[in-house]
């Protein structure tokens, strides 16, 4: 203590050169501050003129006590002082540190730990022995005595230290206690009430002083999540407080891509004193069987998490109706049973279509009595059994009827059936109907009770095979197959030998029937499990949750009878969730009937939590503040030499702009990598701002050199001739190239042409669909269809799912577009071919042309090899001859007027159907 | 490398600040309102001054025959006498003038320069001629003798020494006039000698006239040649002010002796009143 204030020094020799501060205060006032330098054209006037005072100006106070300040600082920083220095009073003699190390410890287990890492620092310096008992690990008669050991040996093993995920209770605990001794106690409570504690305090009274250290705020818990009318029931609970509280209750599982998230959560808030709340929440189906598990939100304890099993998940069941011969007769449908025994527990499905039934996404497909499928129906229906389904089929008249799995095994049957069944116990047979015999061991059906009324009139018999046995679930008292079945891929196919309904047996009336379904996954008993319905199964931990509510992997784990899961979570029935076969069971820390009271202490004892730790070191920040004062001084110094403002532009304040950058952390901007796709991007937006032709890129460099001159020529003739203006032709690579800002493709075709892939497939349909344009030019003078290029082009334009074609006719709108044409050469004159138009086009009324379809042909096809007659050389003249002489020249004219018309048809469409020119049009026709 | 490149990027760099500087020139002009400003008796020039009886000797064709006709008399027209004067510049490049304390204020080269030129178009406007004291633009009338008179306050390299004036011309020197006074003085004095009047304008920046500095200081000039050191520069204001009056003084007695006119005018200040006041004195000693 210094002066009365809770201060403390690690060095306070350090203090003494703080002494030196006045010698400093002098040393600096006698050094001067750095002059300013300042341009003043007037010097001239200032020559000669001697300074009157001989004391240069001070550095002004102010700056001094900065200085001073700063050098304080450091000073007293580094001799470290500390605030509220912790004083202990000793003990001497054992300390036993005993801790509640259940779930309601886990959720501020770190906070424990740190209290007994206190507690050993201080047994420590009083030299004490100490040992550790986690709750737990002493309940048992053969627990191990305490290990005393020094503070230090415990302290490295304070990370092994964990709680248990269930309640454990105290058990022989007491007996443990009085085999010590003497010994002083602090007990770390989890502030829970539980059996045992009070005859615990008694017996370490007995032993010496007992400290209990318990935390204040309350503890969470939640309980198994109970379904009540459809909508799911959540009951949070907490130890008694007087305080209002709001917790998070979350829903979690994996969203559909995998990733585990909160699908659901709603917000429970406890009034004062209240211990119990409910929340109640109203989920689809989908959702709700995507949960896993329910929790408090930001509760890291085995006790505010319940884990979601079957008994929360409606199954997706399917039932093929087949055909309904016999309406009316309600109680003698299969399915009629097959609905009352699931409709409470699953959601059913109901379709006569197989692929709508598939497409549902069932988890189970039922075919009560359906003998036949068709072909592909009985493919589909296998591959989705074989990717984990269950198909469950009933059998009946028509099935016995059928030879359906006769003579070979039907893929969708399990065994191989004889024909025509048996009948017993009718009135034309001598035997008595049949009971069921005991399930045996090995079936799922394995501990259901089987009801002496139920029998069996009529059933399919299965023909024997060696394999019979193991495919056999349940036999009659004859031994004969009831339920057999057998793996398909990773799914199965499950056949009652008897149908669904109660014209061959009782089954279907029973009570078994519905337990028999649950065994087998298809339906989820609703409400509280009775042990009898687990009776005869055996569970293995396929996941077990931690203390801190973690699930993690369970490892090896013998198998648990089925009534132990429904006792609740304990030492050997850790909470975590249990499978047999396909079902899921979720033991859970909490049962229905928790409920988290607080521990009850005598009078004597006070239970204390510790203080947030008192003592605190203050070197920090007077050195922070050290650094802070000295860049105050820093800048204050620059400012005072004006070196700050930018005051002297012919020397910029270099100095302090490069303290302010080392002040500021520059973050590092990463410079962004120019990719090729800029690139691609600049020349489509650039193509896309003017009108630009374009040819496919063949990968032969003469064709494309013909096709880009040709382009050239007819793009200079557009720019002449009409409004269109066209930027300079381009060659696109339909592979990579952006195509859709090209309203016009033109695409020789060699027979030498590679197949475009099928992204650039893709990418031709794309664009075709969105009114694009190509002219495919086989440039072999149309000679038939049977050309190599042709039959190129043929397997070119085959994918590409093409409209049906015609060769151009006489009234379609190229023939008007710009001028009006009756052929379209190029280099020859062959044919042109168009999409057709519809058949049921009529000529209109006082029109001269059909009445033609909307839109623009998305190809025109043909030989003429037309760039070839438009194509140019770079000096304008033509770079082919095409014919002779002066008809060769009307040629090429007429060439360029088609291509000319070609452009104006790609671009204004069907304008020139319109009845704007018919007036003119009908004259010069009428010549 | 030719010399042609150089040149020719040099003309560039120049034309590319002409126009400003003209347009800034017109603009400070254009802010000053005169009125009529012709020489108030007839002679040569075209604007009408009075009708007055024809004498003998007159000229036939200087006969005004319209007004003649609505008398017995025959009458002449007389114009207005609208004599041109030279005006002369020297606009004072030394590199103290480059100086500005401020973004805020412009350098007082720079100011000098405008208003030089400013006024110079007023004159032009007024039917004066116009040139530079320097020999680089020899006075003469018009757009043309402006645009010459710009792009050689604009050369980098002027030359800083006097011409002798036309006799009887005028002359505007703008300056600090914080160098050496014998050139001034010498100039001054044999302009007046030659029957020249004019004004003798100083421009100061606004921190010359207040020295409001403190502390220890080095002070320095442009060019960085000259340099003094001070441990306390308030110390030194009311003798640096003192010197700055003096210096004041003498200029304005030698503008008294000479019959020329003296004003000071701090580059903060606004320009058209220095224009304002440059062109009353210079119409004054008409």
């Amino acid at each position: 203590m210094i002066l009365g204030l809770p201060i403390a020094f690690a060095t306070p020799w350090l203090l003494a050169a703080l002494v030196a501060l006045p010698v400093l205060w002098w040393l600096l006032r006698a050094v001067p501050p750095a002059p300013i330098r300042q341009i003043f054209p007037a010097v001239t006037l200032l020559l000669g003129l001697e300074d009157r005072d001989a004391e240069s100006e001070r550095t002004p106070w102010w700056l001094l006590l900065l200085r001073m300040l700063a050098v304080a600082a450091l000073i007293l920083g580094f001799a470290g002082p500390v605030l509220n220095p912790e004083v202990r009073q000793a003990r001497s003699g054992p300390l036993l540190i005993f801790v509640d190390a259940n779930w309601a410890s886990a959720a501020d287990w770190p906070q424990r730990i740190s209290a007994i890492e206190d507690q050993l620092d201080q047994a420590g310096q009083a030299g004490r022995p100490v040992a550790i008992a986690l709750s737990h690990a002493v309940a048992t008669a053969d627990a191990a005595p305490p290990q005393w050991q020094s503070a230090g040996d415990w302290r490295a093993r304070l990370p092994g230290l964990l709680p248990v995920a269930w309640n454990a209770d105290y058990g022989s605990a007491p007996d443990w206690v009085a085999g010590i001794g003497q010994v002083d106690t602090i007990w770390l409570s989890d502030g829970l009430a539980r059996d045992g504690r009070t005859a615990l305090l008694t017996a370490f009274e007995a032993a010496g002083r007992v400290d209990v250290l318990e935390p204040t705020a309350p503890r969470l818990g939640l309980l198994p999540v109970k379904v009540e009318d459809g909508a799911l029931v959540l009951t949070a609970l907490r130890s008694p407080a007087i305080t209002e509280q709001s917790i998070q209750l979350q829903g979690v599982g994996p969203d559909p891509s995998g990733v585990e998230r909160v699908l659901a959560s709603t917000m429970v808030t406890f009034g004062a004193g209240a211990v119990r709340e409910e929340a109640r929440l109203d989920l689809p189906s989908e959702l709700r069987n995507r949960i896993t598990r329910f929790q408090v939100e930001d509760q890291r304890a085995s006790g505010a998490i319940t884990l979601a099993d079957d008994s929360l998940r409606r199954r997706r069941v399917a039932l093929l109706t087949g055909v309904q011969s016999r309406e009316g007769l309600e109680l003698l449908s299969p399915l009629h049973y097959l609905r009352e025994a699931l409709v409470p527990s699953a959601e059913v499905v109901e379709a006569d279509v197989i692929k709508t039934l598939i497409e549902a996404g069932p988890e189970v497909v039922i075919l009560p009595d359906i003998p036949n499928l068709a072909e592909p129906d009985q493919k589909a229906l296998a591959s989705w059994v074989a990717q984990g389904g269950l198909l469950l089929r009933f059998a009946g008249p028509r099935l016995a009827a059928a030879d359906t799995g006769r003579g070979v095994e039907d893929i969708l049957l399990p065994v191989r059936l004889r024909s025509g069944g048996r009948v017993v116990g009718g009135a034309m047979s001598w035997g008595a109907p049949r009971a069921l015999a005991p399930f045996p061991e090995t079936s799922p059906f394995y501990g259901l009770r089987v009801p002496p009324d139920v029998t069996v009139r009529a059933q399919i018999l299965a023909e024997p095979s060696p394999d019979l046995a193991d495919k056999t679930l349940a036999t009659l008292a004859d031994g004969t197959p009831l339920v057999t079945r057998k793996a398909l891929g990773s799914g199965q196919v499950v056949l009652f030998h008897v149908s669904a309904n109660a014209e061959w047996s009782s089954l279907a009336l029973s009570g078994l029937f519905v337990q028999m379904l649950e065994r087998l996954a298809v339906s989820t008993p609703p409400g509280q499990l009775q042990p009898e319905a687990l009776e005869g199964t055996q569970w293995v931990a396929a996941r077990l949750l931690d203390p801190f509510g973690q699930l993690g992997p369970a490892g090896a784990q013998a198998g648990i009878p089925g009534p132990d899961l429904l006792a609740g979570a304990r030492r050997e029935v850790p909470p975590g969730l249990y499978a047999e076969g396909d079902r899921l069971f979720a033991v859970n820390t909490l049962t229905d009937n928790a409920n988290l009271s607080a521990a009850a202490w005598p009078d004597r004892i006070l239970p204390r939590w510790q203080e947030a730790r008192a003592s605190r070191d203050l070197a920090p920040l007077l050195l922070a503040a050290a650094l802070g004062l000295g860049v105050l001084d820093v800048l204050a110094s620059l400012w005072l030499t004006g070196r700050l403002t930018g005051r002297l532009r012919a020397r910029p304040g270099g100095q302090a702009a490069a303290v302010l950058v080392a002040l500021c952390l520059a973050t590092p901007s990463e410079g962004v990598a120019q990719s090729d796709d800029a690139d691609a991007l600049a020349g489509a937006v650039e193509a896309a701002a003017v009108v630009t032709l374009a040819h496919v890129l063949t990968g032969d460099r003469a064709t494309d050199d013909v096709a880009k001159a040709g382009l050239m020529g007819l793009s200079d003739e557009l720019f002449s001739r009409t409004s269109v203006e066209p930027a300079p032709p381009i060659g696109v690579d339909i592979e990579t190239d952006a195509l859709a800002v090209f309203p016009f493709l033109y695409w020789p075709i060699t027979d030498t042409t590679a197949l475009p892939g099928p992204e650039a497939y893709g990418r031709l349909k794309q664009y075709l669909a969105a009114g694009g344009f190509i002219l495919f030019d086989t440039r072999d003078a149309g000679f038939g269809g049977e050309s190599p290029a042709a039959r190129r082009l043929r397997a070119i334009a085959l994918p590409l799912g093409l409209p049906p074609l015609e060769p151009v006719p006489s009234d379609h709108v190229l023939t008007r577009a710009f001028y009006l044409l009756e052929d379209f050469p190029g280099r020859a004159r062959g044919p042109a071919w168009v999409e057709a138009a519809p058949p049921n086009a009529e000529r209109a009324e006082g029109m001269p042309f059909r009445n033609l379809n909307d839109g623009v042909s998305p190809v025109v096809i043909g030989g003429n090899d037309w760039a070839g007659a438009w194509a140019i050389r770079p000096d304008g003249a033509p770079m082919f001859p095409v014919g002779r002489g002066q008809a060769g020249e009307r040629q090429r004219e007429m060439a360029m007027r088609f291509g000319i018309n070609l452009v104006m048809h790609v671009l204004t469409g069907n304008y020139k159907s319109d009845q704007v020119h018919v007036p003119a049009l009908l004259e010069r026709l009428g010549e | 490398m030719t010399a042609q490149p150089i040149l020719r990027s040099r003309a560039e760099a120049l034309a590319e600040r002409l126009p400003p500087l003209l347009a800034q020139a017109r603009h400070l002009a254009a802010s000053v309102e005169l009125g009529e400003h012709g020489r108030r008796r007839p002679g040569q020039g075209d604007a009408f001054w009075q009708f007055r009886p024809a004498q003998p000797g007159d000229p036939a064709h200087r006969i005004d025959w319209r007004r003649s006709a609505r008398s017995d008399h025959h009458y002449v027209q007389e114009k207005e006498w609208q004599a041109a004067q030279s005006v002369l510049f020297w606009v004072d490049a030394s590199p103290s003038m480059a100086f500005a304390s401020s973004p805020d204020v412009p350098e007082k080269g720079a100011l000098a320069r405008l208003i030089a030129m400013a006024l110079a178009t007023l004159l032009v406007r007024g039917g004066e001629r116009v040139g530079l004291a320097t020999n680089a633009a020899p006075a003469g009338r018009g757009e043309l003798a402006l645009s010459r008179m710009a792009s050689a306050l604009i050369a980098p390299a002027q030359t800083t020494g006097f011409a002798d004036p036309p006799a009887r011309s005028r002359a505007v020197f703008l300056s600090d006039f914080l160098g050496d006074l014998d050139p001034v003085t010498k100039a001054v004095a044999k302009s007046a000698d030659r029957g020249v009047t004019g004004v003798l304008f100083q421009i100061l920046d606004p921190v010359e006239e207040a020295f409001p500095f403190r502390g220890r200081m080095v002070f320095e000039d442009m060019g960085g040649r000259l340099e003094h050191d001070t441990r306390e520069a308030r110390d030194l204001r009311s003798r640096y002010l003192d010197r700055l009056a003096a210096r004041k003084a003498d200029l304005a007695d030698l503008a008294r002796r000479t019959g020329w006119q003296f004003h000071t005018h701090h580059s903060g200040d606004a320009d058209s009143a220095a224009l304002l006041w440059l062109y009353h004195a210079i119409e004054g000693h008409r």
